[in-house]
This record gives C-alpha cells, structure tokens and sequence, in this order.
C-alpha cells in the first residue's frame, strides 16, 4: 500500500543525503520524493511516497524522526490536496492537433510549446488524472515526459 | 582565539580529561593546541584503536570519549570503532581532521568523505565548513552523543576551520529543533503497564545495555524485588543485575543459560528495558516469548515495534521510568512459578567438559581470582565463554561488542577503560584471533604504562566459526585453522616490552593469573587451551530459544 508522508526538515546541506541513505539503508522503497522551500526559509519540505504496510510505515515514520535535522515528520492521510506536476512532449502532426486540443482542455492541462510537429503539454493534477492524461497521449505518441513527485497538505479543518 | 586553540579550549569545558588518537597533517594545528592543555593525550598505534579506547572509556566510566584523527586513512580506519560505537549505544566524539575547504571535493591528498562514509554509523556528524560554525557544533557534538539514546558524533574539521581567527564564546545550550529526546514515560502507559505486572503470575525482566547506559542498576533491582520478577539480561544488559543476586537468570540468547531462555519461553509478561530484541537475543523471533505480553521501556521510540510486537510501548529514561513504575506495582507472591525457574536453575547449570584444559576453567579462575576486575572481551567464542563463565557483580563492569560484533575491540578498550579507572584491574578476555587484530595497541600500553591485561584462549582457531563449520559444515574447516599455537605470545609481547605469561595446563592457571594481577605493567598470558572447545549451551539457528541444545 501507498503512503504519503511530509517530512518537514532543516534546509541544511546534507539532509536529503540523510534521508536518502536511511530509506536505502533500512531497505524502504521510495516510490517518488520531491523536496522543496517552504513559509520558513530554514526549513524545507519532502514528501515522500513509500510503499509498504503499516509497520514499515511506522518505522519509516520513527526512523526518520530520529534524524536530528528533523523537524517533523507526518502521514497524510485521505482527506488531503494532492498534486503532480508533468510535462509531456507529445507528437502532434496538423490532422491531430484538433483532438489533442480538445483533451488538453477537457483536463484542463496546457499547451505550454507549440513547433511545427509536437506540443509540450502541462497537466496537474493528482496521480490518477495525471496518469490518465498521459495514456490518452499515448495514442499520439509521446516523445518525452517529465513527471515531479507527489506534493501533498492536509485539508484545513471545515467545521 | 585560534579556532584549534578554541577547540581544546571547548573540550575544557566539556569536561575532557583525555583523547585518543593521532595526529597528522589536517589535524595538526588542533594537536598544537593540545599541546599547551592539560588534557591527556594517549598516542595509539591505529586509529582504530583510538575510537575503541575512546568507547571503552566511554562504557567504564559513563564520560563521553574523545578521539582525534587527521583526515583520509586517519579518518577512515575509525570507520570500524564508530559502528561499533553506533550498535552499542556508546557515547564517543570524534574529531577528523579534513582537507581545506577549499580543495574539499577535488580529491585531493588524504581527502575522504567521512561525513559520507559515516553517515549510517553515527547518530550525527558535522562537517564544519566555517569557523563560526565550530563552537556551536562542539556543543552539539557533545549534546547528541550523551543524550537520549547515546551515540557516536563525528566532526570533521577542514584544516582552515581550525586555523581561522574566532571568538570564544562556547554556548551554554544547545538549539536543536529537531531533537528532543522524551525521559519521563507517559503516565497512562505506566499505569497499564503496572496493571499488567500486578495481573502477571510469570513476569520475566529483560534488561539490556539501555539499564547500563541510563545508571538504573538500581532502580532495576528494587523493581525486580518489589514484584518480584526474575531478571534476564541480554548481553550488553550484563552487570545491570549482579549475576550473584538469587533473582539473576544471567543472559539469555543463542549462548545465554537455559533457565534464562526457558523462562522468556515461559513467561507470561516481559518488562523489557533498554534492549532491541535483537535476533542474537530473541532466537527466531516469530517464536520468541509465545505466551507473553510485552511492555517495552525505551528511550528510542523507533526500537518500539521495530522486532517484536508490544502491548505496552513506555518511551522514556529507563531510570527515570523504572523508579515511576516500581512505585506503581506491590508484591505479589508467585510461589509456583518461582520454584518452576529456581528448579531449571538447578536443573541447568551451565557447564563443560573438564578434561584437557578448556578455555571455560581459565574464565572460572579468572572471575574468582579478580572478581571486581572490569572486563573486557573480543568476539566470538571468547567472548561468549566470558559472558557464561564471568559473574558481572556490577554495571560498566563487562565491556563487550554486542551489536557490531568486532574483533580486535577487546584489548583497545580494556585500555580505554583502565585509563578511566588507573587503579582498577582491568582484563580482556581475547581469542588468538580477535587479538591479534589490534595488537599493536601493546605498544601503547608499554608507552603510557597502561597494566592491561589479555587473557589469550589460545586455541589456534577462529574458534566460533570453526565450531559452526563443525555443527553445520561437516567439519570442512575452510580457513578457520590460523596456527596461532605456532605463534609465541609470551615472546610478541616482550618485544613490545610487556609481560608476557605462557600457561600449558590448568595446574598453572591460578599461579599465571595471581602474578599477573600483581604486576603494575601490561601482561600478556597465552593460555594454550585445548582447540576443540565449543560454546554451549546453544540455540541453533533458526530455533526457538526454548530449543536451546547441550554438548551431547
């Protein structure tokens, strides 16, 4: 199963080698990471995607904990906004152009480039429809993709 | 103030009265300012032994070590000290001298990347890349590695760090955002974990390394007598419990006694402290301790969950949460259960064949002869043999590399202990093999006239494998036989200028150990014992502590 977790750590050299070297150390699979600024210019933020049951989580939880360099370390659960970011260089010949278009907006992705035979598309979104958006690109032929890792925040309180 | 001059000054404050270590090019200007210090430095002839000296000064005395060493191999060959450190929860600093910033990445002379390197096998390092960095840093080093759960700290020192110009103002606290060890324990968690206990009939103790590290012999004991419960240790627990107190089971594990497996088998509640359930421990772990429940005190929430499943999780200092739960409980009679185990106790002594001379008899006199001696161990059959044969009446008495399981860190942190503690005998037990791994230290013990002394149980193997190539290879003795009869011990260590003793037979053991107990100068006997020695009893691989096997 997969999980998310936010990792919130000091934005000091070296960190995400600690991080790294614990996951492959302790043999937890990663399935994406980004690391990224955050509202405190000290701090940076990972979000980690692990897949594993809930006692490696646990330990991946608590190992990363033990780190000194971090601050905090949470699980997000299902009642959080999630985002992948992709771009998708996709081969678009004129007599298709009009299709692509129209995914494009029915996704509400972007054509950030156009050139005489391929569009570069951007598409965010959460895993799935980014993963959808991309198999019906298929089609078209993709010619290179470039996909972030997962960001993810807790949804504030609504009561 | 010169930033090396600052460091030795820090070192002051912290309380340092001795380092480890040697000096070189990177770390050269820090060793200029131990010159004009009045702290101790003791010279090894390894970096390898300095990070083990500094660990077994650190295990003896409850200090934090120190060990200095310059930059690329020096840096490199405490690799194996740190880890062994890291397993064992030892606190120990190491400063490594490093390259100058600017050429850090160039590859150049004697450039390593230890803060890399030793990433896994530290609780944390630095690498110090400005002077202004470098009080802060010290105080942190010293910080991380003797609280909570301790541990080795490295610092690496680029050679313009330790040469730049800074103020001195050491600070007098820590701001580690991201480190807070919790002590207390929560006090809903111990109140359960007291309910258990008063609702136990068989509640078993198992006290690991974390009692020692914590100074909780005592509040451990009176927990034990207030239940009472009998008490198990592991082997880095040794000495939390005297093993002659008549509620001691000794330890448990592959080679630990049978009472004290069978009884983890048979209990129905284990109060584990400070211990990691580690497979050496726990025998195959899915069959580990059936019917108990579990309450776990540690300090490490992350070892909580991490090998065996817990009922009651308690995250705190086990002094601090022992004495908390000894007020909680009341004594209760268990009369069944407790003639059950003093009935195994008799039932199953540990035991060996005593024919011949064996290696046992040696640790038997040794342990009779200079009973209150510190000792140490190497790895391997040795070591299990001390473990077994060795009754530990204190903590910080019995100093053994549980986790990493090094050869060759016996005799370097006998020495760092006896350093600690001048006027103590201070003994390492080693193997032909294991000593021969840092023998070199000889030399700095003759040099700082530091009176180890090494019991070798010479048997001319690398015994422990040889007896699994026995049991489970078909005695295909594949490089296990080292020839270490053809060696002469007794000459080895005159030439280094110690003592050397050779023993041929039981009748002299006593004799050979009383001399060497006199003499104030390091001494080396080389007990020729007979090779063929096995360790038992044992839990063979993959069974059951309950499963635990004699000598047919």
């Amino acid at each position: 199963m997969k999980h998310t977790i936010a990792v919130l750590v000091e934005n000091k050299p070296g960190v995400l080698a600690r991080v790294a070297g614990l996951f492959r150390r302790r043999g937890f699979n990663i399935e994406s990471l980004t690391v990224g600024t955050t509202e405190k210019e000290d701090l940076s933020r990972m979000t980690i995607v692990v897949e594993g049951d809930d006692k490696v989580v646990e330990q991946v939880i608590k190992q990363l904990n033990k780190l000194i360099e971090t601050i905090k370390v949470s699980e997000i659960s299902e009642s959080s906004v999630e985002r992948e970011l992709c771009l998708i260089r996709v081969h678009a010949p004129p007599e298709k152009r009009g299709e692509i278009v129209e995914l494009t907006n029915i996704f509400r992705a972007r054509i950030v480039d156009v050139s005489r035979n391929s569009f570069i598309i951007e598409v965010t979104g959460d895993e799935d429809k980014v993963s959808a958006f991309i198999d019906l690109m298929r089609q078209y032929g993709i010619k290179e993709l470039a996909r972030t890792g997962k960001v993810a925040m807790v949804r504030g309180n609504k009561k | 103030m010169r930033a090396a001059d600052a460091i030795v000054k820090a070192l002051e404050m912290e309380g340092i009265e001795v380092v480890f270590g040697i000096p070189g090019g990177a770390i050269i200007e820090v060793y200029d300012a131990l010159y004009d210090s009045g702290i101790q430095h003791i010279t090894t002839r390894h970096e390898q032994g300095a990070t083990h000296a500094a660990d077994g000064y650190a295990r003896a005395s409850g200090k934090v070590g120190v060990a200095f060493v310059t930059s690329g191999p020096g840096a490199t060959n405490t690799v194996t000290g740190i880890a062994t450190a890291y397993m064992d929860s030892s606190p120990i600093v190491v400063f490594t001298g490093q390259v100058p910033t600017s050429m850090i990445g160039n590859d150049a002379f004697q450039e390593a990347d230890i803060t890399g390197i030793t990433m896994p096998v530290t609780k944390h390092n630095y690498l110090v890349t400005d002077a202004k960095d470098l009080l802060h840093t010290i105080k942190e080093a010293f910080y991380i590695a003797s609280t909570g759960r301790p541990g080795p700290v490295l610092v690496d020192l680029p050679k313009d760090v330790t040469t730049a110009d800074i103020d001195f103002n050491y600070p007098k606290r820590v701001s580690l955002p991201g480190y807070k060890p919790k002590l207390e324990g929560h006090p809903k968690q111990i109140a359960r974990a007291a309910e258990l206990i008063m609702k136990a009939e068989r509640p078993v103790i198992l006290a690991g390394g974390g009692v020692i590290l914590s100074n909780a012999s005592k509040e451990l004991v009176e927990l034990a007598e207030t239940i009472p419960a009998f008490v198990v240790t592991t082997l880095m627990g040794k000495g939390s419990i005297p093993e002659t107190h008549p509620l001691s089971l000794g330890f448990a594990g592959m080679h630990g006694t049978k009472y004290a497996n069978y009884a983890l088998s048979e209990s129905d509640l284990i109060i584990a402290v400070g211990c990691r359930f580690s497979d050496r421990t726990t025998g195959n772990v899915a069959m580990f301790a059936p019917n108990a429940k579990i309450i776990h005190i540690d300090v490490d929430p992350a070892e909580i969950g991490k090998n065996v499943n817990v009922d009651v999780p308690i995250v705190g200092d086990a002094k601090k949460v022992l004495a908390k739960l000894k007020k909680a409980v009341e004594y209760k009679q268990r009369k069944e259960w407790e003639d059950r185990v003093n009935d195994w106790k008799r039932k199953y002594p540990l035991k060996y064949k005593k024919e011949g001379f064996k290696p046992q008899y040696v640790i038997e006199r040794a342990c009779e002869i200079m009973p209150d001696a510190i000792v140490t161990t190497e790895v391997g059959q040795n070591q299990m043999w001390a473990a077994q044969f060795f009754k530990v009446k204190y903590p910080r008495q019995f100093i053994t590399s549980g986790g990493l399981g090094t050869m060759g860190f016996g005799f370097p942190a006998a020495m760092g202990a006896q350093v600690a503690f001048p006027e103590k005998t201070v003994i390492d037990i080693a193997g032909d093999g294991s000593f021969f791994m840092n023998i070199q230290e000889l030399a700095t013990c003759v040099n700082y006239e530091i009176p180890v002394k090494v019991l070798v149980l010479n048997n001319g193997y690398l015994g422990m494998v040889r007896q699994w190539q026995e049991l489970f290879y078909k005695e295909r003795y594949s490089a296990t036989c080292i020839g270490c009869e053809k060696t002469g011990f007794e000459a080895i260590a005159r030439g280094f200028g110690a003592i050397g003793i050779t023993v041929e037979k039981p009748s002299e053991v006593d004799d050979a150990l009383k001399e060497a107990k006199e003499i104030d100068a390091p001494v080396v006997i080389d007990f020729r014992v007979d090779y063929q020695a096995n360790v038992f009893p044992m839990v063979p691989p993959g069974a059951s502590l309950k499963e635990i096997i004699d000598e047919e």
